[in-house]
């Protein structure tokens, strides 16, 4: 059961992405990011992170992808003009690619013993519980840093977003 | 966790390493996008598909290590995330009106 969810999670996430880079038009690509979001989710629950598995939904699957899609609309952005050259670099990158994917997996593979296996509940210190005791105990510093960081980041959208720039 | 079926069920296990090669492979095709792609608004969907990427590594080691921080880590990422989502759509919104395009070939003027 555990290996056939990841192997179709992780099938749909491969394959959004792989969807991401292809489209043209930015709307195809920002739907094929909400599906790799959501089956990242469902590998985070597998993980045992319930808690990080919810704020995906929520604050990346929820939020960001809304103002992506909302900036999208606003912005009436249509698809890629392609251009002529793109043909020889497409086709000189793609073995690249799989070239370094290949290398990746295995030195991934030579360096994680196959004895390592993950198992659905596992771990279970994911829970909202856990994650909340640790950022206000040990990581509450960082954690304050992060508010004035939005703050700032309010501050920029703003200024960014008037008129006379 | 203990097991409460009074049969024992057969988990065929994942390997850690298919988490951490789905991750790299996600990795590459966001790096990919980011390269590939001309339209502004999908360059930077492509660095949120490599913010997730990393997401999925920290969340591995943190199954790996018994430890919940990794979650924190990826949950920072996340407030990152939405703090530079927030920022650079402005900053798109900001290139749009000034040179009405979003292709990110026409907007060159801090190149030599």
């Amino acid at each position: 059961m555990d290996g056939l969810l990841f192997l179709t999670f992780a099938a749909i996430a491969v394959g959004c992405a792989i969807n991401l880079v292809l489209q043209t038009h930015p709307i195809s690509s920002a739907l094929s990011l909400v599906g790799v979001m959501g089956s990242l989710a469902v590998l985070y629950l597998l993980l045992g992170g319930e808690f990080i598995a919810a704020v995906q939904l929520i604050v990346y699957a929820g939020a960001i992808m809304v103002l992506f899609i909302f900036v999208i609309m606003l912005l009436n952005a249509g698809a890629e003009k392609r251009p002529t050259r793109r043909v020889v670099a497409l086709w000189v990158s793609l073995p690249l690619l799989f070239t370094l994917i290949a290398l990746a997996a295995l030195l991934i593979e030579s360096q994680a013993p196959r004895t390592e296996v993950v198992r659905f509940g596992g771990f279970s210190g994911g829970s909202a519980l856990a994650v909340g005791r640790a950022l206000f105990t040990s990581y509450l510093l960082p954690f304050e840093i992060t508010s004035i960081l939005i703050l700032i980041a309010i501050l920029g959208a703003v200024v960014l977003a008037r008129k006379e720039i | 966790m203990p097991n409460d079926f009074p049969i024992p069920l057969p988990a065929p296990a994942v390997p850690l390493a298919w988490y951490l090669i789905l991750s790299a492979i996600l990795f590459t095709l966001g790096v990919a996008g980011f390269l590939f792609r001309r339209n502004i608004i999908t360059v930077f969907m492509s660095i949120e598909l490599m913010l997730n990427a990393v997401n999925l590594t920290f969340v591995t080691f943190s199954y790996r290590l018994k430890q919940v921080d990794g979650h924190i880590f990826s949950f920072f990422v996340m407030v990152v995330a939405a703090a530079e989502a927030a920022v650079g759509l402005a900053i798109i919104l900001t290139v749009f009106k000034n040179r009405s395009t979003l292709e990110i070939d026409e907007v060159s003027s801090m190149r030599l």
